[in-house]
């Protein structure tokens, strides 16, 4: 999957145009505790995440994760942007919950890490 | 080779930063993609535990002999119960950590699972160093986690 099929998916928002590549996405996790994100070792996962914070974006640079789909509605402010450029890290955001957007996910072909 | 940086306490906004500059030496050392995640991981877990629980601290890196030694010390309060505070679970972290998305207890596990070696010293009331190995031939280009029970995949959408 990619970003753009994942956007149609979850009627998301890019916020990290620059760094849209043509990559293909297989696995996804969803979680708001970034302490169990940080036990993946899964490279090049797409994070679900309700969590809005500049941890996030630190977190998916340290565990690798060059994806992350904010639910709810959740906007990633312009620090959090900046940073995820600099890392190369593709943020997108849905108003779908984290349940709906994961099952939508799910459905369309993402598989879990676990 | 050896990098040092500190941390101060409670800089709750530039956590990571250090483990961030470090990935950044290490990957431009080119060591292997596995030995860099370990370390990164290891070394932001405890960075954050700096600055959420310490009074402040520093981090040293010397890559030698095919391992990375990492050395992560602070001026305290020190830890009461190291043995305790190594089970996943456990936990003493502030609403601030929390809401960082935090403090559930897998911080210390976590840097035992990522680490070759790993030795923590401590005496409440006084400083805690962590020190960790990480051998580069130890360390396989292994890169998914196990799926224990294979999900199944029915009822999606072709």
């Amino acid at each position: 999957m990619e970003v753009k099929d994942i956007c149609k998916i979850v009627d998301a928002q890019l916020h990290t145009p620059s760094h849209e590549k043509e990559c293909t996405i297989e696995k996804a996790f969803s979680s708001d505790l970034m302490s169990d994100v940080l036990t993946l070792l899964t490279d090049n996962l797409l994070l679900i995440t309700g969590l809005n914070n500049i941890q996030t974006v630190r977190t998916a640079e340290m565990g690798d994760i060059c994806h992350i789909l904010f639910v709810r509605g959740k906007q990633p402010s312009e620090k959090m942007i900046e940073l995820a450029e600099e890392q190369q890290i593709v943020l997108m955001s849905t108003s779908y919950s984290m349940f709906k957007a994961s099952g939508l996910l799910w459905a369309a072909g993402l598989s879990p890490v676990y | 080779m050896h990098f040092e940086f500190e941390i101060e306490a409670g800089d709750f906004s530039n956590a990571g930063y250090a483990s961030s500059q470090i990935k950044k030496i290490l990957k431009q050392l080119n060591l292997p993609n596995n030995v860099v995640k370990k370390a990164v991981v290891a070394l932001f877990e405890a960075e954050v535990n700096v600055i959420g629980h310490s009074f402040g601290g520093t981090v040293a890196i010397d890559i030698e002999n095919e391992q990375l030694h990492i050395l992560v010390s602070d001026t305290g309060p020190g830890i009461e119960d190291v043995d305790l505070a190594m089970s996943e679970g456990y936990s003493t972290a502030t609403k601030e950590i929390q809401e960082m998305g935090f403090g559930a207890g897998m911080g210390l596990p976590n840097i035992k699972k990522n680490t070759d070696y790993l030795n923590i010293r401590s005496q409440a009331g006084d400083h805690t160093e962590i020190e960790m190995l990480i051998h580069f031939d130890q360390n396989t280009e292994e890169s998914s986690d196990q799926d224990p029970d294979q999900q199944s995949t029915e009822g999606r959408q072709s």
